[in-house]
Parts: C-alpha cells; sequence; structure tokens
C-alpha cells in the first residue's frame, strides 16, 4: 500500500501581486503597537537562522528612545545550499521593500538598508530600480523612509548579523560581542532592527492577510509556512515553501531519491538527519516534539547511498576553517583541529578514540565561541560523527 | 534610585554599581579570572575567550570581559564546565602556538606560558599547527622582530597601534585559519608607517613581538679591552628598572642602577639627563629665537609653533604622516643623539680617548631609539654616534646575566664629564616634562625671575591628561626681550600618537595658536616607553610618574641652564646655544616620508 504522506505545500511568499501600495498605505494607517500585537501573536519567528521571534525584535527597537534608527535586510545568503532569497529579491522585490517601510514606520527608523551578497551584484540594478519606483510613492503618501543597498564583499561570516554591521561601518567583519544586541546598539552604534529577506516577506502576508492566516499554518513554536532550498540527490531541486512542522520522513517521500541516506537539515551549520531518525524527526524550530531539528537558512541537502559522510564532513569542516572570522580562539583553531583530526583518524594516525577527544572540543566551542558560526560548528559534527561513526574510520 | 546591582560571585554576594562586567566584578571580590586579549589600555574584544564563566541558567558561558553585570546574576569562575572548557582553549592555543618556550626572548614572562603552568597543561593531544604554517620572521626593523609564529592573535597589538598610537601599521588580514596580523601588502615592518615606538611589544602577551637586543653586541664591546665602553641612561630608566628587578612599580632605583652597571664593567657610567639639560638650552634658544624672528622681524618663513624633537617615534610618525609640518619641529636632535655625538668629540678629547675605540652605548625606555641611533644622518662625531642602543628590559637581562643581587647593591653616583644632571632632566621622562623644563629656563632667560608656580612644579603640563594645554603671560621681561613683554606664551602638550594626531589636525589647519607643543610618542611619555618593564598599564604608569617628580623635588638643582656641567661644556666647546659646533653636532634634519 503506497504510504500518504502530508507535505503542504504553500503560496505565499511569490503569489504575485501588484498591490503593494495599498498594502503599504493599508498598513501605516494602523498604529505601530498594533502592527507590533500582529506580529508577536503571529508567533513569526526569524527565517535567518537564529529564529528570534521578530514582532520582540521590532518591539525592542520601537521601546528604545534613541533618536536616530535604522532597517536593515540581510540579504547576504551565505550559507551553503541556500539560494532562496536570491528568488525572493529577483522575483517580488516590493514585498521586501514593503516590509522594510513599514518596520521603519514602526520603530522610528528613517533610513533602511539592504545587505547585499557580493555574488549577487547582478541583482543590484533591477533592485535600485524598484527602489527609486518604491521611494517615489513612499513621498507621494509622505512616508519618511530611504533604502540604499549596501555591497558585501563575499565573506559568509559577513552575514552574521554584527560582522555585518562592522563591515558597513567600515571595518573587518568580525562579530561584535553580545551584549549589546542590534536592538540596542547596532548599525553606527543606534538600535537597528535586522531581519532576513524571507522574515521581512512573512511579515507583509500577516500585515495584508493578518496574523491568524499565519498562526494557523505549522505547528505549535514553530508556525506559518518557511522556504527551503532543496539540493543534493533529488531529482526535483529548487526552492519550495512548506508548512512548518512537516516531518522528514515525509519530506524524504516527496524529493528523495529512493536512496536517501541522509539529510542535512540546515546547511553547513545546521544537523544531518540519518535515515533511521527521518521518522522523529519534525522540521521546525526547536520546541517540545522530540527529535526536532533547526532549520536555519532552510537548506536541504539530500544524500544518497554513493556518498561518503567522511567527505561531506571534510567538506562542511574545510568551509567553516576558511569561513570563520579567525578572530576567537575555540573557532579558529578548533575548525582547524578538528578537520586535521578526522583526516588523521582516517588515515589511522589517531586512533578511534581520538574522535571522542573532538566531539569534546566540539562542546567546548559550543559553549564559547564568539559568534553562530563557531557555536555552531558542533551541530553538523557531532551529528554526522556520532552517526557515521564507521565511515570516519574505516 | 539605586544604581547599585546584586549579584553573587562563587556563591559570594557582591554589591556593585551599574555598568561593570563581569570582569571588573570578580576583580572587585579578590578573584582572578585568567584572560589574554583583556589589556587595561584597550577596547574590549573579547577574542581569545579565555575568561569565559559560567552565569547560572544560560545555555552558554560568557566571556567576563565582555559581559556587563546583571541584578541578580550567578556567577561560576571556577565550574567544572568552566574548568573544562578554559583548558581547552589553552590547549588549542598551544597548539597554534610556537612553544619552543626555551629558545624564546618571552620565557619567563609570557602570558600564555603562565596560564598553561597554572592549569597543568601537560600534554598536547591536539596536532601542532605551526610546522604546517610557513611563517617567516619580520627581522629587516633596526627595533622590533615579529614572528607570527607565536602569535595567538589577541590583537592587542592591533588594537595598541590604532587606539594608543592611531598609527595603524598593524592590522588583521585574511580570515579562518589564514587569520594574521600584518602590515599593508604584508610589507616588513621597516617599510611601512611603522614607528617603532614599541607599544605593540609591550602590549604583546607573547613573545610574538619583541624588540631588537643587543644584548650580545654589548657584552663583547664590554670585554674587549681595547675599548671604552660609555653607557648613558634615560631618565625613565631608574623609575622602571626595579619592577624588572622584583620591585614594586614606583620604586627610584637610581643608585642601585649606577652601581649595577659599573659592576656590569662599563668604563664609563653616565646619564642622558646631562644632555637633556642641554637640550632644552638649545631648544629654548631655538624657541626665543623663532619668536623674535616672527614678532620683530616678521618674518613669515618661521614656522611656529614649534614642537619638540626629542622622541623618535614621534619623528617618524611626523614624517610620515604631516611631512608638510617638519619644519614646525624643533631642530634639536634629541638628549640621546646628542649626547653621542658629544661623547666621540667632546668626551673623547677630554678624557683623552681616540673616538674610534669608544663604544656609546645608551640604556632606554623605547625601541625607536634603536632605529634613531641607526639613521644615517646620526653620524655627526665622524661615526656612529650611539652604537648600540638597549631598553630598560634589556639591561635587566645584564643584569641578571652577570648575576649580581640588586637589592644589595650600594647606591653610586654617576660617572663625571657628563653626567650631572638637575631635576629638570629627570621629568624629560614623564609627559609634560620637556615642557616644565624648557618653561623653568626660557621664562627665567627671559625675565631674570623663576617661572611664577609653587616649588617650580608647573601643575598644569602634569597628569595623564592625552592634550594639556596652558599658557604663561610674560611680564617685564628683560630689555633685550622687551618684544616679549606682554605675550602670553601658549603651549600644549600631547602624548601617545592617537593624541599627537589631534594636535597635528589643529596645527594643520592652522586652528591651533600655540608657540610651543611638546609632543611624546608613548602614553605617559617616555615612562610608559616600549621599552620599558612588561606589563604597563594606567595605575604603573602614574606610579612611574610619581616617582619622577619625586626625584625632581629631591635634586638640589632643577633648572636646565644651572647644570654645572652643562655651562662648563658652553665654556669649553660649544661657545654659544646654537653656534656653529651646536649647529653641526646637536641639531638634525628629517626626511619626508610617504605613507604606504
Ligand atoms: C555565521 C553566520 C552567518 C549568517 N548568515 C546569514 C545570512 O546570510 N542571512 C541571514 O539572513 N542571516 C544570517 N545569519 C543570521 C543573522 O545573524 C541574524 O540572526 C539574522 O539576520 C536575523 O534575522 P532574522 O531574525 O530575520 O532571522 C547568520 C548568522 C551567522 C552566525
Ligand atoms: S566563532 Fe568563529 S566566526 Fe564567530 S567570532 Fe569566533 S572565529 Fe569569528
Amino acid at each position: 500500500m503506497a504510504y500518504s504522506y502530508q507535505l503542504k505545500r504553500v503560496d505565499f511568499i511569490f503569489r504575485n501581486e501588484n498591490d503593494w501600495e495599498k498594502v503599504l498605505s493599508a498598513t501605516i494607517k494602523k498604529k505601530p503597537e498594533e502592527l507590533i500585537n500582529e506580529l508577536i501573536s503571529s508567533e513569526l519567528k526569524g527565517r535567518g537562522g537564529a529564529g528570534f521571534p521578530t514582532g520582540l525584535k521590532w518591539k525592542l527597537t520601537a521601546e528604545s528612545k534613541a533618536p536616530e534608527k535604522y532597517v536593515i535586510c540581510n540579504a547576504d545568503e551565505g550559507e551553503p545550499g541556500t539560494f532562496k532569497d536570491r528568488e525572493i529579491l529577483s522575483k517580488v522585490p516590493y514585498k521586501v521593500l514593503t516590509a522594510m517601510a513599514v518596520c521603519g514606520y514602526v520603530t522610528g527608523a528613517k533610513q533602511g538598508f539592504i545587505y547585499l551578497r557580493g555574488e549577487y551584484k547582478f541583482l543590484e540594478a533591477e533592485l535600485y530600480k524598484a527602489i527609486d519606483e518604491f521611494q517615489y510613492y513612499c513621498k507621494e503618501i509622505d512616508l519618511d523612509f530611504k533604502i540604499k543597498i549596501f555591497m558585501g564583499s563575499g565573506a559568509y561570516i559577513c552575514g552574521e548579523e554584527t560582522a555585518l554591521m562592522e563591515s558597513m561601518e567600515g571595518r573587518r567583519g568580525e562579530p561584535r560581542n553580545k551584549p549589546p544586541f542590534p536592538t540596542q546598539a547596532g548599525y553606527m552604534g543606534v538600535p537597528t532592527v535586522i531581519n532576513n529577506v524571507e522574515t521581512l516577506v512573512h511579515t507583509w502576508t500577516i500585515f495584508k492577510y493578518g496574523a491568524k492566516k499565519f498562526y494557523d499554518l505549522g505547528v505549535q513554536y514553530s508556525r506559518g509556512t518557511k522556504l527551503f532550498s532543496v539540493s543534493g540527490d533529488t531529482p526535483k531541486p529548487g526552492i519550495y515553501e512548506l508548512e512548518l512542522g512537516m516531518s522528514l520522513q515525509d519530506f524524504v517521500y516527496e524529493f528523495g531519491d529512493g536512496d536517501t541516506k541522509a539529510v542535512q537539515v540546515g546547511g553547513a551549520s545546521g544537523f544531518l538527519v540519518p535515515r533511521k531518525k527521518f521518522k522523529d524527526t519534525a522540521i521546525g524550530y526547536e520546541g517540545k516534539l522530540v527529535g526536532i531539528s533547526l532549520p536555519t537558512g532552510g537548506s536541504m541537502m539530500l544524500f544518497n547511498s554513493s556518498r561518503s559522510m567522511f567527505n561531506v564532513l571534510d567538506n562542511y569542516l574545510e568551509f567553516f576553517r576558511e569561513e570563520c572570522c579567525g578572530q576567537c580562539t575555540p573557532c579558529r583553531v578548533g575548525c582547524q583541529q578538528l578537520l586535521l583530526g578526522i583526516k588523521a583518524v582516517k588515515r589511522g594516525e589517531k586512533p578511534a578514540s581520538y574522535l571522542n577527544k573532538l566531539l569534546k572540543l566540539t562542546e567546548t566551542m559550543q559553549l564559547t565561541a564568539k559568534c553562530g558560526l563557531g557555536q555552531s560548528v558542533a551541530n553538523s559534527f557531532s551529528s554526522i560523527v556520532e552517526n557515521f561513526r564507521e565511515e570516519m574510520i574505516y | 534610585m539605586d544604581n547599585k546591582l546584586n549579584i553573587t560571585i562563587n556563591g559570594l554576594p557582591v554589591k556593585l554599581e551599574k555598568g561593570k562586567t563581569i570582569l571588573e566584578a570578580a576583580e572587585k571580590t579578590g578573584i582572578k579570572i585568567p584572560t589574554l586579549c583583556y589589556h587595561k589600555d584597550l577596547c574590549v574584544a573579547g577574542n581569545c575567550r579565555v575568561c569565559v564563566v559560567e552565569v547560572v541558567g544560560q545555555k552558554r558561558l560568557s566571556a567576563a570581559c565582555a559581559t556587563p553585570c546583571e541584578e541578580g546574576m550567578e556567577i561560576l569562575t571556577n565550574s567544572l564546565k568552566v574548568r573544562n572548557s578554559r583548558k581547552h582553549i589553552i590547549e588549542l592555543l598551544l597548539a597554534e602556538h610556537n612553544a619552543d618556550c626555551t629558545k624564546c626572548y618571552r620565557n619567563g614572562n609570557c602570558e600564555l606560558q603562565e596560564l598553561a603552568s597554572e592549569y597543568k597543561i601537560m600534554t598536547q593531544d591536539f596536532i601542532e599547527l605551526t610546522p604546517l604554517k610557513n611563517y617567516t620572521i619580520d627581522m629587516f626593523s633596526p627595533s622590533i622582530i615579529k614572528d607570527d609564529s607565536k602569535c595567538i592573535r589577541c590583537q592587542r597589538c592591533v588594537r595598541t597601534c590604532a587606539e594608543l598610537q592611531g598609527v595603524n601599521a598593524l592590522t588583521v588580514a585574511y580570515k579562518g585559519d589564514r587569520m594574521k596580523i600584518t602590515t599593508f601588502f604584508e610589507k616588513a615592518l621597516n617599510d611601512v608607517v611603522c614607528t617603532n615606538c614599541g607599544q605593540c611589544v609591550n602590549h604583546c602577551p607573547t613573545g610574538a613581538l619583541v624588540e631588537k637586543n643587543y644584548i650580545e653586541e654589548v657584552w663583547e664591546a664590554i670585554s674587549d679591552p681595547n675599548k671604552h665602553v660609555v653607557v648613558q641612561t634615560a631618565p625613565a630608566v631608574r623609575v622602571g628598572l626595579g619592577e624588572e628587578m622584583g620591585m614594586k612599580p614606583g620604586e627610584r632605583v637610581t643608585g642601585k642602577m649606577v652601581a649595577a652597571l659599573k659592576r656590569l664593567g662599563f668604563d664609563s657610567v653616565l646619564d642622558t639627563d646631562f644632555t637633556a639639560d642641554l637640550t632644552i638650552v638649545e631648544e629654548g634658544t631655538e624657541l626665543l629665537t623663532r619668536l623674535k624672528k616672527a614678532i620683530v622681524e616678521k618674518n613669515t618663513e618661521i614656522k611656529l609653533p614649534m614642537i619638540t624633537s626629542c622622541s623618535p617615534g614621534w619623528i617618524k610618525y611626523i614624517e610620515h604622516l604631516y611631512p608638510d609640518n617638519l619644519g614646525n619641529l624643533s631642530t634639536c636632535k634629541s638628549p640621546q643623539q646628542m649626547f653621542g655625538a658629544l661623547v666621540k668629540t667632546y668626551y673623547a678629547k677630554a678624557r683623552n680617548l681616540a673616538p674610534e675605540n669608544i663604544v656609546s652605548v645608551s640604556i632606554m625606555p623605547c625601541t625607536a631609539k634603536k632605529f634613531e641611533a641607526h639613521r644615517p644622518e646620526m653620524h655627526d662625531s665622524g661615526y656612529r654616534d650611539v652604537d648600540y642602543v638597549l631598553t630598560t628590559r634589556e639591561l635587566a637581562i645584564l643584569i641578571k646575566q652577570a648575576g649580581l643581587d640588586f637589592d644589595k647593591l650600594e647606591p653610586a653616583r654617576f660617572d663625571r664629564l657628563m653626567g650631572d644632571s638637575t631635576g629638570a632632566g629627570v621629568i624629560f621622562g614623564a609627559t609634560g616634562g620637556v615642557m616644565e623644563a624648557a618653561l623653568r629656563t626660557a621664562y627665567e632667560l627671559v625675565t631674570g625671575r623663576e617661572v611664577p608656580f609653587e616649588n617650580l612644579n608647573i601643575m598644569p603640563v602634569r597628569g595623564i591628561e592625552g592634550v594639556k594645554k596652558a599658557s604663561i603671560k610674560i611680564e617685564n621681561p628683560l630689555k633685550e626681550w622687551a618684544f616679549l613683554d606682554g605675550v602670553e606664551l601658549k603651549c600644549a602638550v600631547a602624548h601617545g600618537l592617537v593624541n599627537a594626531k589631534i594636535i597635528m589636525e589643529a596645527v594643520k589647519t592652522g586652528e591651533a595658536d600655540f608657540h610651543f607643543i611638546e609632543i611624546m610618542a608613548c602614553p605617559g611619555g617616555c615612562l610608559g616607553g616600549g621599552g620599558q618593564p612588561i606589563p604597563t598599564n594606567p595605575e604603573i604608569r602614574k606610579k612611574r610618574a610619581e616617582a619622577i617628580y619625586a626625584e625632581d623635588s629631591g635634586l638640589p638643582l632643577r633648572k636646565s641652564h644651572e647644570n654645572p656641567e652643562v655651562q662648563k661644556l658652553y665654556k669649553d666647546f660649544l661657545i654659544e646655544p646654537l653656534g656653529e659646533i651646536s649647529h653641526h653636532l646637536l641639531h638634525t634634519n628629517y626626511t619626508k616620508r610617504e605613507r604606504f
């Protein structure tokens, strides 16, 4: 009997709606508090990685009395296997611009920036066209909000919100100490809302259709939909908007090639889930469900049985070794040790028990690294080493 | 409103003001949290992660240096989780570090070594990284050696170069495993804007940045029976050396230092303070001459304000960054170089020595002095005027190598010819000191009366403020200075090159109406120099400054022009300030340099 699975495809994000002017002018007729409450009740969480409640982020910034504030749209999209923000910006840029302006209205910011990944330079001209038209309308409705594009220069770490701000301020893209958080002291030291491209589009959906519509999708702790960038050993790679809370089993039925051995959920900084755990793994934010996995940027990479998990891990570690900023000890030296360590075990230069020492090291990295990059290396490392230990050794 | 908050550290309740970090709170409670990238002189980086502590209820550990205390925080500084993580981090640093400690210049005074010893890291399970990287040592600078294999990437040097000095010669390049501290286009330190001030050396926790030492060369000279080895000691050395010998900061060890130098075998132990006094006479006269030319002769070629030229780090800085203002610099050589030029001429003649047989050594609180002695123009005696420059730290090494029990040394006096000095010469070692000494002399020269400050202490130019301003009104001058009657002599003092920049920007735009400016490259002046004992911090510098001013007040003569040996020098040799011989031996010119 055929397995019947439930995977709900949704179409909010890319739905072509030509009414952004109407949405904008209607939204800013409401009081900021009203909009914040709407966002909070939708339970929207950030789609850029950390999953911070968006309503709370806006609220914290709105409450600050600072005379100057900023809104930043994080379009650095550097997580390997993630390519959704690019699609959003080329297909529905107006939703992003509108959401930014609403955020400005809610928080009191007059200036917004789009931090655009260096490799997305080709989007810049089109985006500026959209911005020009958008600004023209803002003027018409007397909304004082400007948007500029800031081109990134290609470092993955600059997607981390505080490194991004350092880079915008003309310095090396190195993450800052937190606190203070961007909502307290962000770009140029003033309160700043920074949101992922997709997060902003979800706020559009919420403002246009109401929080309930969004909240009704998904499951507890993981409301709404999410874009997934599906890649790897799959007959249908691409971008899909799916309701949160699905089981990985269902996902693999839909996207697998019939030989799926494991899925890397959330890119290099996410987790590897082996076949035996597909059933118990739901895709959403951390919460009470068993074995739930963090989607981070929404990358889903499928591996079939032809793949060596050692090579997969080797690849991720090489990425981290090169792409960490290098400022903090646990991450800079830790990544090098992990990479050299698994190679040494593979070559028989270190005993298999050395893997345990490395697992302990990732615990320290998780506890002590300065930013999310170093803290999350443990995710892929431990999930791969623990589930495919034999592939690391033989 | 109560601006206090309550926390507990390792179970002990602590009440403290708001806005303090966990590290500060712990320090106040008498609990030491180990640090590496943290330095009291610098902004917080929070990158080494050695200072992590557990805040009960939080998933991750927090960097104590960068985390502000919050009401009700329960902090554990030594829980198992903290210990294990901290140990891991030290192990990682050691795996990355060229830990060949016995062959390291900083062996015995290295913060990483200390930590490794404290945490008893006895094995190295991690893979050593240094053999895998292609490290080369930058040894081209006459002042500083940079060895990346010992670098722990704490960025203290980078922050020092940027925040204290505003030079930005050192910077971070590349990312990930290739991240390193380097210079513009990875050129050698002596090919970039580096001023050789050595503040990076002073702030480096390990042996990645050290002075180029000339210890063996000096031993060799001392051991050569055909050489007459003369040593001069700068004012700041006598208030720093004690720290290297195990004393508390702020001990004055002038007499013991002189005794030690004699025991080391130097043929003559002399005082740079002597040429500091000489500098004041020359520079004071130069200032008055410039004022006269500008005010009386209305000569528009004359550059004012005149700026001091004693600090070689400052000189290289202005040569790179404000080359159009070189005319504002006093043409006086620094006391070290005046001394060097006189040793192989005046002193040689008086002592009946062949200058080629004299080796002139100087003990300086400074690494830039090594570069200065190296400059091609510093050969006015016909020989290299100063052969070797040792830092305070190198002198301490000589003393230890010779096995001298410093504590037990009977204080001795400087030898004569060029060993006599006044309090004015001593205060050259502190920021504002040259200004104070110059004012003591110039005011008296012009008015015939002492400066109108109690006990000659010109308090407005003292202290740790980065930029100080003062003015003295000249009234009833002597006849030949009548043109200065009623003139308000305006002065400014800056220390630390980042403060020099503030003043220079004002000079450049013409906003600054000063007549005379003192600039010292290092924070606190020479007493905080790049060649002084490590560690350095604001409290230590304060103690050293107090010692300098105590030394000044204790001396019978406190005005440079009253130095009897200086008077004798003019009578027997130089004839007059700014005279022809002075011009030849004691004055210099400067080189325009590029920024890149
Ligand atoms: C190493 C690293 C890289 C990141 N890269 C991105 C990125 O490319 N795009 C993004 O939106 N967020 C990225 N983030 C997450 C941001 O720091 C931040 O949490 C996010 O932009 C906040 O927006 P959100 O609340 O809408 O998710 C990254 C985080 C880390 C630690
Ligand atoms: S964890 Fe890695 S990327 Fe983050 S600050 Fe530390 S070195 Fe940089």
